[in-house]
């Protein structure tokens, strides 16, 4: 405990120049915003770049095209295998000798909370207020594909993983990416691990980091008051270090266990606000559908919807970034594939039933402004959405259309919003960490730099507004994607053969369900 | 003839020491008797837990294993060899409940003996604790010593 006391000490001394620095902001700020964008701005402008004539980002088309590809290549395993993916997360496949050791189910749940977060409740905010009701449909149609994208990396995932003689496990893309193109014949494997580590660490330092203490102080001066943001950032890298370099981990255990609760509270209480306006919820639908293929007078119509929900999908739940191969890979289990069955629930979790319930809340609630005798969305021309009661967007737009039902969902947003934010930095401090180990090698040392560095840059997201720096950080995460999905199409083969063989084993009784 | 099998639940306190003794006057009075001693440490496949504690969940599992040999199993087990018993010792992951009426019905035992501890805590209120679990719902008959 002594060593941890020295532990904080320290961390605070290496904190305080950038309080100081915090406190000066606006100077720093455009200065360092300024720095970035001369720099980074080509790079942030090519990775957003939308395709020629249209506002739709090639990245998302990249996502979207890769999940479409795996779909058809794995037979539409997400609907094939959807309840043998629900068996094995139920442990009915669990070999009894195995107890104690990390379960399907809790490989899943911390995989999940790393991409249930803000994405859930403020991204479909946005997506809704500049796509209208339709954009949630393309949404689930992403979030369909986005599964088959999560099964084909996850059982890379585990089949490449490092197992240590300690019995600790390494695992993620960057490890099939040396060991599956070597063993393909590939060139090239070990040059993308090290890109897509680079990646990883810029990217978990952004919108792992940097974005949601910035959001998150966000949400609790939108409900609290206006107030500094280094008290929040301080206060949440005083915490984060304490989990991740502290060894405290009551408080990530305290977390872990709060944040699935909230998850489930929340989609209740959508169900409750749907449930209470069930004579609205065909006509929710209604406007789901039409909306989708005529966009009901949002910019762009058909296709601004389109491009709203897939952008969405793809940003919210990480299919192809490759985080999630990195948090599935600590599974016990002899069967790659099998991992690969659970992971697939991932997007549908996040965005088949957490988003869409976001987004039919806000549908029904009415807070989007519509012509009465049209139908059709008013638009602001000038804020670049459809007319909002208080015309407030993203996170302020979830919480007023829930607040339409429960005056106090706000204060409870917010501990939500707080909680998920912490949740998601803690769970991308694992992955950049492994890439930063992965890179640097192992050692107390090597992870304490990266880790105090890491906490250094909670502080700077939630007291600075340095919309490059986030920006460029996005791309880094974007990035990962790339290089990640090209390399899940040289793999897709050995995903196939292993899935092959899990069947036929399945078919002829090899693999059996557990009796008990 | 097959051996007559006791299956007694240890947990390092007083009324697990006790179960142990009765199991022990039992076999003697029996004759060709097993006494199973088994540790279970409460574990959930549905808890919580972060990617880190995840990474290193199978090296926390076999400290674990080690602490309960080595605190709760093996003293027991010289002692009770030295007695001149048949015994062997388990140390499994799960409900303790569920546990050790699986092990009972994998060993054919004739009987679970368990310690009673105070019921204690809200989980245990609601739910019943180990013995009146395992009284409710065992397979084999237990014997509970207070």
């Amino acid at each position: 405990m002594s060593q941890f006391k020295y532990i904080v000490a320290a961390f605070i001394a290496f904190i305080m120049p950038a309080m100081a620095a915090a406190q000066e902001a606006e100077g720093l700020d455009a200065r360092i915003n300024q720095i970035f964008a001369d720099y980074t701005g080509w790079y942030v402008g090519f990775i957003f770049a939308p395709l020629p004539g249209t506002s739709f980002s090639w990245i998302a088309l990249w996502l979207v095209v890769g999940a479409v590809v795996f779909t058809i290549y794995f037979g539409a395993i997400q609907f094939s295998g959807f309840i043998h993916s629900i068996r094995l997360v139920k442990g009915d496949y669990a070999d009894p000798n195995d107890a104690g050791e990390v379960s399907h189910f809790q490989a899943l749940a911390t995989a999940l909370s790393g991409t249930v977060g803000l994405g859930n409740i403020a991204g479909v905010a946005v997506a809704v207020s500049i796509g209208g009701a339709g954009a949630t449909f393309w949404m689930i149609v992403a979030g369909l594909f986005g599964m088959a994208t999560k099964f084909t990396e996850c059982t890379l995932g585990v089949k490449y993983r490092n197992e240590y003689p300690d019995g600790s496990v390494s695992g993620g893309p960057m490890y099939y990416m040396v060991k599956g193109f070597k063993e393909q014949g590939l060139p090239l494997g070990g040059a993308m691990a090290i890109l897509f580590s680079v990646f990883t660490i810029l990217g978990a330092l952004g919108g792992g980091n940097m974005f949601q203490a910035n959001q998150a102080h966000a949400q609790i001066s939108n409900v609290v008051g206006d107030y500094p943001g280094w008290i929040t950032g301080i206060a949440l890298a005083l915490l984060t270090f304490a989990v991740i370099a502290g060894g405290l981990q009551s408080i990530a255990r305290v977390t872990s266990k709060i944040v699935p609760f909230m998850g489930i509270f929340y989609v209740l209480v959508s169900i409750v606000i749907l449930l209470m306006n069930y004579d609205q919820i065909l006509w929710a639908f209604g406007q789901i559908i039409e909306g989708a293929f005529t966009g009901l007078g949002v910019v762009g119509g058909f296709t601004g919807a389109l491009i709203q929900g897939f952008r969405r999908a793809a940003f919210s739940n990480e299919a192809g970034i490759g985080s999630a191969a990195i948090a599935h890979s600590a599974v016990k289990t002899k069967e790659p594939v099998s991992e690969g069955y659970v992971a697939l629930l991932e997007p549908f979790i996040d965005t088949v039933v957490i988003c869409t319930m976001t987004a039919l809340v806000i549908v029904i609630s009415g807070v989007l402004a519509q012509d009465p005798e049209t139908g059709l969305y008013i638009w602001n021309a000038e804020l670049g959405r459809i007319t909002t009661e208080g015309d407030v967007g993203g996170v302020a737009l979830t919480s007023a259309a829930y607040a339409t039902a429960f005056s106090w969902f706000p204060v409870l947003l917010m501990v939500a919003v707080v909680l998920f934010a912490f949740s998601t930095m803690i769970s991308w401090s694992y992955y950049g960490l492994k890439a930063w180990t992965y890179l640097v090698g192992e050692g107390q040392t090597k992870e304490l730099i990266f880790k105090s560095i890491f906490c250094l840059f909670i502080v700077i997201g939630a007291a600075a507004s340095l919309d490059p720096v986030i920006d460029f950080s996005d791309a880094m995460l974007f990035s990962m994607a790339i290089v990640n999905i090209v390399a899940l199409y040289f793999l897709m083969p050995i995903v196939k053969r292993e899935l092959h063989s899990y069947r036929t084993r399945l078919r002829s009784g090899e693999i059996v369900k557990k009796t008990t | 003839m097959e051996k007559t099998t006791f299956i007694v639940g240890l947990d390092g306190s007083e009324a697990g020491a006790r179960a142990l003794a009765f199991a022990k006057d039992r076999a003697k009075a029996d004759g060709d008797c097993m006494i199973i001693i088994c540790y279970v440490i409460e574990w959930s496949p549905f808890a919580f837990q972060t990617a880190e504690e995840n990474a290193k969940r199978h090296q926390r599992r076999e400290e674990e294993i080690a602490m309960a040999h080595e605190r709760v199993l093996d003293p027991s087990l010289a002692m009770t060899k030295a007695d001149g018993f048949d015994i062997e010792g388990v140390v499994r992951h799960g409900d303790a409940a569920e546990i050790l009426d699986s092990l009972a019905r994998e060993k054919g035992a004739k009987q679970i003996i368990i310690g009673r501890v105070g019921a204690k805590g809200l989980k245990a209120r609601i739910f019943g604790g180990v013995a009146g679990r395992l009284a409710a719902a065992s397979s084999v008959p237990v014997t509970i010593i207070p």
